[in-house]
């Protein structure tokens, strides 16, 4: 007789895939590696300093929420290590590190814990964060470092600050700021201003690759934002540039390969069908240029983004995929 | 060029696509009749078939010895001959005791004077329908409905017959063996049903993962008008009626309805092997091809057994396992029936007995979805399981019908890809019933 003890019943299927919510979570963050590379490259140590103590807090402050409502501890999947890294990732790397901890806890316990933890959160939670650092300290959070310039690891005076800072290349093109525009080939490797993680378009675009190859993203969203904008810059180009030369700026500058790789395709926060992604990533490309043309700021992936989160209910209702075997009436309908 | 569907998934390793490599190059062994046979009087969608014998009574290999209990039923056949020895309740592979008749072999396989090649051409159609009702023929993919209810239904309705061999459920080898080894009785078979149900055309469906069989069909088939081999990707679950249909002619059965509202009736290649012994030599359906396999088998191996057969003897037939199990499988993975003992028989859709011992199942607890749309991506109906699964686990049964889960076939696409481990199918088929359940409720309110 065979032993039989340890046979359990259980609703079919009985295989399932190898990735889980972890892998899918680590994932992301092996795709940021690359950036952070450049990025510690062109700032210095106080990136990586920056980064693990966004991870750090963004997992202490989802495990004392869990801990508060009596939940399971779900640092454990990760995802709020993605959130603390990508919230880092959108801050200058002179931003105080007390400020970041304060958007670390926004984004954790408000955008995402309150409704419910992770797949409940309407709103990008890193983006949400950004969003209160940059209403509550607007000047900190648009001081920006030059590349290669002395950043101190703990502090640094507002002396400092005023000798290192540099316009980005989003607020010479709004005219908000004086400057000469780098060339396209060093926005594109990663040696000016801007926020930690969109310093290299190219170790983004690795990272987006690493992301598609061990499809974590598909490319329906990244590729409808960033061809929305590269073709609405290039059709109406700002200030005096020429047509293709408003594009490339515009593509490569800026939070946008940030965005559309990392922060337009978190799952919670986007539509569920291609179709509703495809939607989505034009409305994100729409915005966002809408926003850098005619808005009062110079970069405007964030708000972009987050305007179409609060969509994502409406884009799915409307783009549901028609099913199989529907009458051809509703067929030409949906 | 390959056909097939929108959706779907195809499990697998890179080494090992579709875990078949365990038993797909392993040729079918004929198992020892075993000392007793369990036979159920349910090995079929319908009414169950009727009892011609009582206990005591010595029966012949091949005689009927149930009826069928009406129209949508199949009758049931010794597989051996000797003594039946009880006609009573005995476990089934649905978990339920079924009435069953078990007959002790005598070992001599004395065959019924039933059994004798019939004469095709000489009968009439209605004749031949008949005939593959009385050999007890039933879908034999799993799905055992009975072979000559689609017949009779689709005569008329139906012009393009399509024959599954696409064997999508992973670990399972059982029709591909089939398809290699006994090529000429599933082409002969499907000669017989193109000329009963009067088709335009037929196809033989076949995944690419099964390509060293095309060669050899092709040449049974020398380029008949009508029977056309037809190459499928390697896809899941190509091997459903609806996904089949689609792949291989582009149509796609409205919602609610059956193949034959879109012209086409559906075999499985071994219920076509079967319709073609049923005329060739006049042997009702009384062996199986079982696959035995998963992680728990020591000797993974496909077997033909003779229906009836407790399947603890397959096991020790492949060595026993190599650990103690902690899931069996009456079907393949992806759809199959869990069992809590091998101490159950072999019926006529068994196509394969799986054990396993490793975390193949990889559940969690407190599941949490987290919207990420892969499982609306691979739906092979094209419905949003994200959306089902939220309606469902409220319990709005209005939000679930909205999301039409009544179209779902619990194929387990969805719960296979979804990296946060949720249940899906579990929660679609409690879903489906309540709604079926308030329907029901409606209807009658309506009626007093």
């Amino acid at each position: 007789m065979y032993d039989f003890s340890k046979v359990v019943i259980t609703s079919s299927p009985h295989i399932k895939s190898k990735e889980d919510t972890k892998s899918i979570m680590a994932d992301v963050l092996i795709a940021l590696v690359p950036s952070l590379f450049v990025s510690t490259y062109v700032f210095g140590p106080r990136v990586v300093l920056m980064t693990a103590i966004s991870i750090i807090a963004c997992m202490v402050f989802e495990a004392i929420y869990d801990k508060i409502v009596g939940k399971e501890n779900t640092i454990t999947d990760l995802s709020a290590a993605v959130t603390g890294a990508l919230l880092a990732f959108v801050c200058p790397v002179t931003l105080p590190y007390w400020m970041l901890i304060i958007g670390d806890g926004i984004a954790i316990i408000f955008a995402k814990c309150l409704f419910g933890g992770l797949g409940k959160n309407f709103m990008n939670p890193a983006l949400a964060g950004r969003a209160f650092l940059l209403a509550s300290w607007p000047v900190a959070m648009t001081t920006w470092a030059a590349a290669h310039s002395k950043i101190g690891l703990i502090s640094n005076s507002q002396e400092t600050l005023d000798a290192i800072s540099q316009a980005t290349p989003m607020a010479i093109l709004k005219g908000t700021a004086e400057g000469d525009l780098p060339s396209i080939m060093s926005m594109f490797l990663g040696q000016c201003g801007g926020s930690m993680g969109e310093v290299s378009a190219v170790a983004l675009l690795i990272g987006g690759v690493y992301l598609l190859l061990r499809k974590v993203i598909t490319i329906h969203i990244p590729a409808a934002y960033i061809l929305t904008v590269a073709v609405l810059t290039f059709l109406f180009p700002s200030g005096d540039l020429g047509h293709v030369q408003s594009m490339l700026y515009n593509v490569l500058g800026g939070g946008l390969m940030l965005g559309a790789i990392f922060m337009a395709t978190d799952y919670s926060t986007t539509p569920v069908s291609k179709k509703g992604q495809i939607v989505f990533g034009i409305g994100c490309g729409l915005l966002t240029v809408m926003i850098r043309f005619f808005g009062g700021y110079p970069e405007g992936v964030c708000y972009s983004i987050l305007l179409m989160n609060t969509t994502v209910w409406l884009i799915d209702k409307y783009t549901r995929p028609t099913k199989f075997g529907a009458p051809a009436k509703q067929k030409k309908e949906g | 060029m390959a056909y097939t569907f929108r959706g779907g998934i195809h499990p697998g390793t890179k080494n090992d696509p579709g875990f078949k490599s365990a038993t797909n190059t392993k040729p079918i062994e004929v198992l020892k009749a075993p000392d007793k046979v369990i036979l159920p009087v349910s090995m079929h969608i319908g009414a169950p078939a009727k009892p011609l014998v009582k206990k005591g009574d010595i029966v012949d290999m091949g005689q009927m010895i149930a009826e069928a209990g009406g129209f949508v039923s199949a009758p049931v056949h010794a597989s051996v001959s000797g003594k039946v020895i009880d006609v009573a309740p005995v476990l089934h592979q649905n978990g339920s005791k079924v009435l069953s008749i078990v007959i002790e072999n005598d070992h001599e396989d004395r065959v019924h004077e039933s059994v004798k090649p019939k004469d095709f051409e000489a009968m009439t159609n209605e004749e031949r329908i008949q005939a593959i009702w009385d050999a007890g023929i039933v879908g034999h993919g799993g799905a055992t409905f009975p072979t000559h209810v689609k017949i009779k239904s689709g005569i008329g309705k139906c012009d393009t017959i399509l024959i599954n061999g696409a064997e999508c459920e992973p670990y399972i080898t059982s029709d591909h063996r089939l398809l290699l080894e006994r090529p000429e009785e599933i082409v002969e078979g499907v000669r017989y049903l193109v000329k009963i149900m009067a088709v335009k055309q037929a196809y033989i469906g076949i995944e690419l993962n099964k390509q060293n069989t095309f060669a050899k069909i092709e040449q049974l088939l020398n380029n008949d008008p009508v029977i056309k081999l037809a190459p499928l990707e390697c896809r899941y679950p190509q091997g459903a009626e609806k996904q089949l249909i689609n792949a291989v002619t582009g149509r796609e059965v409205p919602s609610g309805k059956l193949p034959a509202d879109a012209g086409c009736a559906v075999f499985n290649v071994d219920t076509a092997g079967a319709v073609y012994r049923c005329f060739a030599q006049g042997m009702p359906v009384i062996r199986r091809v079982v696959t035995i396999s998963g992680s728990a088998i020591n000797e993974p191996k496909n077997l033909e057994a003779r229906t009836g057969t407790p399947v603890t003897e397959l096991i020790d037939a492949c060595g026993g396992f190599k650990a103690a199990p902690n899931k069996l499988l009456a079907g393949g993975p992806m759809m199959g029936v869990p069992q809590f003992t091998t101490d159950v028989p072999v019926l006529k859709g068994t196509n394969a007995f799986l054990a396993f011992c490793g975390d193949e199942d990889k559940r969690v607890k407190n599941p949490t979805c987290i919207r990420c749309g892969r499982c609306v991506g691979v739906c092979p109906m094209h419905l949003t399981p994200v959306y089902m699964n939220m309606y469902a686990s409220r319990n709005d049964l209005e939000g679930c019908e909205e999301y039409d889960v009544l179209d779902c076939i619990e194929c387990g696409s969805c719960a296979y890809v979804c990296p946060a481990r949720i249940p899906l199918v579990q929660q679609f088929r409690v879903a489906k019933m309540r709604v079926q359940d308030k329907r029901r409720a409606e209807a009658a309110a309506a009626q007093k």
